[in-house]
């Protein structure tokens, strides 16, 4: 056993949210004050596991190992999702302790089941068996289900009602995957059936099932229909967790299997170019559709479609140029996922505002908010690709990778892409330069909300600058196979 | 960084971006604070500067970078070269007397505080564009001028300011995507953009070169947009509803000079320019060019508003820079690059010209001129010696690239170009000298459209100061040609060390 030369950093990123969950549950009145220091504590606990891991490690909780106990894994991929979850956690429980300060009924339930979430998320990002991601998923997919309906209108309720639907579907589908390799394979550990799985049909069918139930779940065209009315009619705050990190954590499902179990057995070129045309597809209809929403959120939600359409994008081309093609996917994840809650928290802070997300009237809204329209502008110069910014870095990889290929088509896809993205966001940041009257009764946003909106734009600026020490965690473990 | 040099281009940019950032937390009513954050910025900018040409022109071993690896083999890279510097003068100095100007005509304007914001930015994008030191840099800087010039393109904030920021941005954006294609493309091929003398893409196998043709027209095209080359200038008219002090920015330093600048590092130090002539693309470049200045001036006669009138020659003037670089020898390369800044003194003084009649006078229309030159006679002269430039009468600026320019093409053996140059005199001529002649010759109206009085001067000195200072520079630059610190002898300069 080496367990005593293994940190106990992975652990703590479990458990800590998982004791502030309980604790906020408990201990209602102080739920906004625990919650914001179990963010820290997890933020700062991700830093140091990134600073601290040289090579990928494996944890056995409570000693007993694999194939019997419970394995924590860590490598490159897993921590920068890690990162990327503690970085929109840290500023989405900041985002909440202002937003859920006047709402006290809301802030109750609200803590408590983000707090659960987070922890789900953090054990989906770090289990080394296929049966804990199954564990992980459900309850992240119920905790997020819960914080949709949270807002309590109809809108909420239904959006939520068919994201519960959708939700379960996906895993059920998944779980059918997990029984069917446990079946032929007889274990759930990843590592051991990616050494004893082989082509046979029942591995086949596998991949179709769990390949359907995770992209289900993070609503690839044209599966996408659930996302738009869960993730705008929630309450702002959620609505960054659900398109920042939780859409994120079935595709990094989804790679993992693909990376350690299927691609091995090379299942076909059917297969990866299937997912990237569904991907291109869901980048050209997601962003025509945010260019025709005449609500806030729901153009925010429809660019969520637009950009999870990239990370498909992944397959064909990592199939043809090997791992730079999934390096440049991840850094979209990443800066997605920061630029995505950003939007959306200036968003809510809009809503809040002036009352209302219609487009249409916005005008006098932004201009009495500058820092949450700078914040919404920064953020969109990353989702439309330009530089400075992580999207920028993430589209010229995946540009790179793709004239590597020679494949054309998803060259003019991602351009493409980009354009429609300029579109449908100076749609909205064009209403900061009218002539519009100042007329309007107005709630107050409190400061903190309109800075974590900003520190997290600004945030996917510094993606933009830092680039290659992310990229060298990312490469910790080598966990795309081969390559530098 | 080992070396303090190396955070000399860091000063350069900060010197900008830093006071745009204070600027934009200011509030509004904080006026004097602003106007000394402004000027003090310009003026350590401009200190900076000749530092550093004194220094390049006496130790040429002296190099500044800064340089930042963002991904192994792709660096955010800053580089002082004379090219570089050539640019930043022009646009330091241009910058320093626009904000005088600016501070003059916005006085009492709502949304200062955002309006300077962005012009320091602006100023930012474009000294980093001028100083990057491989086309990955030069991308990133590009596209932050476009978004950087964007807001004051719409500040105004009225219908038309905004349809004319919309075709801006369709426009530049479409452009950047041209220009981000054909850079990863070029990537792909050579694992390098660090911009070289002589280029670094000519050791590539035959069997590239027709994706190399693709890449030259994918780059010229992303950065014609700027440029406003033939068909790419589309936005460049509209852009004419922004306030004075900025189309005088754009027109003369900020956006189109950017493009023109980057398609000269494109020719020379991507291709290199015998390179991109063996491969065939640099006739057709000169083509383009000829046609654009051709087209611009016609285009130009037929307009009545003044600005309108302005923006065409531009449109016509910028190309001279690009012709200049397309045929492909030294001597037209001099005329190219140093109209680079003389179109730049002549056109900001047209365009510091056209703000004072339409803030003094409320005179937007040629027709509306007529005897405005008993007026405003400082205003007027400034005036005719920025249209005598263009038309290229000695000894105004203009003549001297026109000059250098006429001699390039019988060197390169492209004698059709003098045609062009001589047509497009003429044009020049057309669509100018009656302009003067209605100004200086023609009856005042009873009463001007929208008269301010300004007791005994013509107008507010923040506009006429500027203005002046330009007007003698265009001349001045001219006359002093031959003198060793001109920007003739810094384009010969350039030349000599760097492209031949």
């Amino acid at each position: 056993m080496a367990a005593e030369h293994v940190s106990l950093l992975p652990v703590l990123l479990i458990f800590l949210p998982l004791i502030g969950a309980l604790l906020s549950f408990v201990f209602r009145r102080r739920a906004a004050g625990l919650g914001i220091a179990t963010a820290v504590a997890v933020f700062v606990i991700a830093i140091a596991l990134a600073f601290s891991l040289t090579r990928p490690q494996r944890y056995p909780v409570g000693g007993w190992g694999a194939p019997l106990g419970i394995d924590l894994v860590v490598d490159g991929l897993s921590l920068i999702m890690l990162l990327m979850s503690a970085t929109v956690g840290l500023g989405v429980s900041l985002y909440a302790g202002g937003y859920f300060h006047a709402r006290p009924q809301l802030a109750r339930a609200f803590w408590p089941l983000w707090l659960g979430l987070w922890t789900a998320l953090n054990g989906l990002f770090l289990a080394a068996d296929i049966f804990n991601l199954y564990v992980t998923l459900e309850l992240l997919g119920l905790s997020a289900v819960a914080l949709a309906a949270l807002g309590g209108s109809a809108a909420a309720l239904g959006g939520a009602m068919r994201y519960l639907l959708v939700s379960l579907l996906g895993s059920l589908l998944y779980l059918l995957g997990v029984a069917l390799l446990y079946h032929a394979f007889g274990s759930v550990d990843i590592a051991l059936l990616g050494e004893r799985a082989s082509a046979q049909p029942v591995t086949l069918a596998a991949l179709v099932l769990m390949t359907v139930g995770l992209i289900l779940k993070t609503a690839l065209f044209p599966f996408h229909f659930w996302l738009p009315p869960a993730h705008a009619s929630a309450s702002s705050p959620v609505s960054a967790l659900l398109s920042a990190l939780v859409v994120k954590a079935s595709f990094y499902i989804l790679l993992r299997l693909w990376l350690e179990i299927f691609e091995p057995l090379n299942p076909g070129r059917g297969v990866t170019e299937l997912l990237g045309l569904l991907g291109a597809l869901a980048v050209l209809w997601g962003s025509l559709q945010a260019l025709r929403q005449t609500r806030l959120k729901l153009l925010i939600a429809y660019s969520t479609v637009a950009q999870l359409g990239y990370l498909f994008l992944g397959f064909p081309l990592a199939a043809a140029v090997g791992p730079a093609a999934w390096q440049a996917v991840i850094y979209l994840a990443l800066s997605h996922a920061l630029a995505k809650a950003a939007l959306f928290m200036a968003a809510g802070n809009i809503v809040l505002f002036g009352g209302h997300d219609r487009i249409a009237d916005l005008d006098r809204v932004v201009q009495r908010l500058p820092l949450s329209l700078a914040a919404f502008a920064i953020a969109g110069i990353s989702l439309m690709g330009l530089p400075p910014s992580g999207g920028f870095i993430g589209k010229w990889l995946l540009l790179e990778a793709a004239i590597e290929a020679g494949q054309w088509w998803w060259v003019v896809i991602i351009l493409i892409g980009g354009m429609l993205a300029a579109a449908y966001l100076f749609k909205v940041i064009g209403f900061a330069f009218t002539r519009a009257p100042v007329s309007h009764e107005a709630n107050a946003v409190p400061p903190v909300m309109e800075w974590t909106a900003l520190v997290l734009a600004v945030g996917t600026v510094l993606l933009g600058l830092w680039v290659s020490p992310l990229l060298a965690w990312l490469a910790t473990g080598n966990p795309f196979g081969v390559g530098p | 960084m080992n070396h303090w040099y190396d955070w000399v281009p860091l000063m350069l940019l900060g010197s900008s971006l830093l006071p745009g950032l204070v600027i934009f937390a200011l509030p509004e009513r904080s006026v004097r604070l602003r106007t000394v954050l402004n000027l003090s910025g310009a003026v350590v900018k401009l200190l900076l500067v000749g530092w550093i040409l004194r220094h390049i022109y006496f130790d040429y071993a002296v190099l500044f970078e800064t340089r930042l690896t963002l991904i192994p083999q792709l660096d955010l890279a800053l580089r002082i070269d004379p090219l570089a510097m050539l640019f930043v003068t022009l646009s330091s100095v241009l910058w320093l007397l626009t904000t005088i100007y600016a501070i003059g005509y916005l006085e009492g304007a709502p949304h200062r505080s955002r309006f300077f914001g962005f012009f320091s930015l602006c100023v930012t994008a474009t000294v980093g564009v001028a100083l990057a030191a491989n086309l990955f840099t030069f991308l990133l800087f590009y596209e932050l001028l476009t978004l950087s010039t964007y807001p004051l393109v719409v500040h105004r904030g009225s219908d038309k300011a905004r349809r004319a920021g919309q075709s801006y941005l369709i426009y530049t954006i479409v452009g950047g995507v041209l220009l981000l294609l054909g850079t990863v493309w070029l990537y792909t091929l050579t694992g390098s953009l660090e911009f070289t003398p002589r280029g670094f893409v000519a050791d590539l196998e035959q069997r590239h070169h027709p994706a190399l043709i693709l890449i030259f027209i994918l780059l010229i095209a992303g950065l014609g947009v700027k440029a406003a080359l033939v068909p790419l200038h589309g936005w460049l008219p509209q852009a004419m509803v922004a306030a004075a002090p900025v189309s005088a920015l754009l027109h003369a330093v900020a956006v189109v000079k950017a493009g023109a600048f980057g398609i000269v590092r494109v020719v020379y130090e991507v291709f290199g320019v015998q390179f991109a002539a063996s491969l065939g693309v640099a006739v057709p470049l000169a083509i383009v060019a000829a046609i654009t200045i051709i087209y611009g001036s016609i285009r130009a006669l037929y307009q009545d508003d003044l600005k309108r009138r302005l923006a065409f020659s531009t449109v016509s003037q910028v190309s001279y820079i690009v012709i200049g670089v397309a045929l492909a020898g030294p001597v037209a390369a001099i005329g190219g690059i140093v109209h680079l800044v003389h179109q730049g003194l002549m056109k900001i003084t047209l365009f510091f010209c056209a703000g004072n009649l339409a803030e003094t006078l409320g005179i937007h229309k040629i027709s509306e001129m007529s005897g405005v030159g008993r007026r405003m006679p400082w205003t007027m002269a400034a005036f005719t010696i920025g249209a005598f430039g263009m038309i290229g009468l000695p000894p105004v600026a203009g003549f001297i690239s026109k000059w250098y320019l006429s001699l390039g093409a019988i060197e390169a053996g492209q004698d059709w170009v003098i045609g062009v140059l001589v047509i497009s005199s003429l044009l020049n001529a057309a669509y100018f000298l009656p302009v003067l002649y209605t100004a200086w010759f023609g009856t005042p109206p009873e009463r001007w459209p929208q008269a301010r009085d300004f007791g005994r001067r013509e107008t507010a000195r923040a506009l006429l100061f500027p203005t002046l200072v330009t007007g003698a520079s265009a001349l001045l630059v001219g006359i002093l040609a031959a003198t060793p610190f001109s920007p003739l002898a810094w384009a010969k300069l350039i030349i000599e060390r760097e492209f031949y």
